[in-house]
């Protein structure tokens, strides 16, 4: 049985502009232990995919209106509030982005590690203590038991994010939501965080859903991608069967618009850019949501008729387009400026 | 020889650090920029690449004068700036202009995208009320952005739409030289992609010459003829784009180099088990 089954999702925003369909039908599944990486670009859907699974999001004007999250088979949506401080935390653990805002500035680093692990695993202030400082060691913070009473705003960026995935692993939580956790990270600083999450991943048996915009992050870091655009998953494949045989022509742009770091000419050449912005979510495209910036649509053909199904092209591959590369008999028409 | 269009050298930024009310002791320096030299030829590219904190955007400020350096020299077509009275420098800014990392906080809400980019022409008292709305029109159409929206507010558009604002605004007075300080750093890889390509369009057809800052490797490596990565306020290895990424010879450059995440799998694996041995090294002794 899979750790986590999303099924059909949605997630909706009701405001004055409209019903804003922020997750319009996304499925997957978490393997235990394994690392499922999610990327697109902002407002595609990616964090408020993962805030749906936690049942943080503000309702409303946010509401759940369609599809499932089961956790162990257990059906996330149908458990009470309190029951639900069970799990969060303890069993889905999750880190954010920004480690300058997502720790108390006004509690010390200890304080807010025991915090979690006497909540949820009813240990004493001195047992937390403990555990609190092996956790540091873990996230190789020197200095640990000292570390402690210090207050976050002495730690960098880098080291807040340790403190945050310290506090994240405290109850050995079975699955890790981590929401661009690098994103506000230099890159040096960024290599040694994904290195710490897959050293813990190891020791923890955890599962992991690793949100991203960026394609070299997943490269890096997961075993199956999903790429979403504009609330809907459109591609869906393991790691490495996507970045060989990209099938969707959005996940192609993506990887084509990206400024390459090797090769031949790349100071004189242009790169490929996809033209327009993704849609106004409150008034999505009528048929498939990538047709108005595809270079493959056409408005004689299906594109902009009815929505593409995400269907299974090859084995485990899926992608959502009625133009993927392997079926493509004609040339992509010439993108504008 | 013709001198470069900016000639830097020895630049050095340091902001003081003071303690005490009344008697102020001074305590430490902080030394931003300590000690920058490079040049850059008109037309051609120089990208400053490095991580937060490094200094690289300080310079970029330093050279426009926007903050004074506290040492070394800045030339720019032939001109010492460090030396040169106020009124001069203000003149002087018709040749160098500067877009920013935020089109969220660098363009003010309250004006319209028309008003924006005539403020410049204002300033420098440039052309009359028609020939400058004619100009704000050429120069929005320059950077793809619809002359028919003149008349809206920076918040009615995308982060990539107002980037062009900014572009344009940076365009109005035709300078030589533009400082891109993380001129992408805040858009989407699709829109990203088409600011980069603005930026190379619009070197091409008017033959600016570009101090390109950023953090990313990837983007810097796009755009630049030659690079310079900074350290802690100093430059600790420049050259030619190509030289510098593909045979880094300081070790800073070679572990920002390896820490760049791309998009290939099998790439990121053998990287990742490079770290361990380094890591594995080190703590061996």
């Amino acid at each position: 049985m899979a750790l986590l089954e999303v099924d059909n999702l949605q997630t909706h925003f009701f405001t004055r502009e409209g019903v804003v369909r922020a997750v319009d039908g996304v499925s997957f599944t978490v393997e235990p232990g394994k690392t499922l990486g999610i990327v697109g670009e902002s407002g595609c859907g990616k964090s408020v995919t993962a805030l749906s699974i936690m049942s943080l999001l503000p309702q409303p004007p946010a509401k759940i209106v369609g599809g499932s999250v089961r956790f162990e088979g257990f059906d996330l949506a149908k458990l009470s509030e309190r029951d639900l401080e069970d799990v969060r935390g303890n069993e889905i653990a999750m880190i954010f982005q920004d480690p300058m805002t997502s720790l108390n500035p006004t509690l010390k680093i200890g304080t807010q590690i025991m915090e979690t692990m006497q909540r949820h695993l009813g240990l004493d202030r001195k047992q937390a203590k403990q555990r609190a400082i092996e956790l540091l060691e873990e996230v190789h913070i020197p200095g640990a038991a000292d570390r402690l009473n210090d207050y976050p705003h002495r730690f960098s960026g880098g080291m807040r994010q340790r403190v945050m995935i310290a506090i994240a692993i405290s109850c050995n939580p079975k699955l890790l939501i981590a929401d661009e956790p690098t994103t506000a990270l230099d890159v040096t600083v960024q290599a040694g965080i994904l290195d710490l999450l897959e050293e813990l991943q190891e020791e923890y048996e955890m599962a992991m859903i690793l949100i991203t915009h960026d394609m070299g992050v997943v490269a890096e870091a997961a075993d199956d991608i999903v790429v979403m655009y504009a609330g809907q998953i459109v591609e869906q494949a393991a790691s490495l069967e996507l970045f060989d045989h990209p099938e969707h022509p959005y996940t192609e742009a993506l990887l084509g618009a990206l400024p390459q770091i090797e090769g031949e000419g790349i100071r004189e050449g242009r790169l490929t850019a996809i033209p327009g912005r993704p849609p106004d979510l409150a008034d999505p495209p009528p048929a498939c949501r990538f047709a108005p910036r595809c270079p493959f649509s056409d408005r004689e053909d299906s594109c902009a008729k009815e929505p593409p199904e995400l269907r299974q092209i090859r084995s485990g591959h899926w992608v959502r387009s009625a133009h993927p590369a392997s079926e493509r008999t004609r040339e992509p028409a010439v993108a504008s400026k | 020889m013709r001198e470069p269009l900016l000639v830097v050298k020895d630049l050095e930024k340091h902001f003081t650090r003071r303690e005490g009310l009344l008697f102020q002791r001074h305590v430490s320096a902080v030394k931003a920029v300590d000690g920058v030299s490079f040049e850059i030829p008109e037309g051609k590219t120089l990208g400053l690449v490095g991580e937060s904190g490094s200094g690289k955007s300080t310079t970029g400020y330093c050279v426009l004068q926007l903050i004074k350096p506290t040492g070394g020299s800045v030339r720019f077509m032939g001109k010492e700036l460090t030396e040169l009275p106020r009124g001069q420098v203000r003149k002087l800014r018709r040749e160098m202009q500067i877009v920013f990392q935020d089109p969220y906080s660098s363009l003010d809400p309250r004006m319209t995208v028309g008003d924006i980019v005539a403020e410049p022409l204002i300033v420098h008292s440039v052309g009359s009320r028609r020939t400058r709305s004619a100009r704000v029109r050429e120069l929005l159409d320059v950077v793809g952005f619809d002359p028919g929206y003149t008349n809206r507010y920076p918040h009615e558009f995308s982060g990539g739409q107002r980037q062009r604002i900014g572009i344009a605004r940076a365009l109005a007075l035709g300078p030589k030289l533009i400082v891109c300080d993380e001129p992408v750093s805040a858009l989407d890889v699709s829109i990203q992609a088409q600011i980069l390509n603005l930026l190379k369009d619009l070197q091409d057809e008017f033959g600016l010459t570009y101090l390109f800052i950023a953090h990313d490797l990837a983007v810097v490596r796009s755009m630049s003829d030659e690079i310079a990565v900074m350290q802690s306020g100093k430059i600790v290895e420049t050259g030619p784009a190509e030289q510098v990424y593909t045979q880094p010879t300081h070790e800073y450059t070679k572990s920002l180099l390896t820490s760049v995440p791309i998009p290939d799998p099998r790439e990121m694996e053998a990287r990742k088990v490079e770290r361990r041995k380094a890591r594995a090294a080190l703590a061996a002794g």
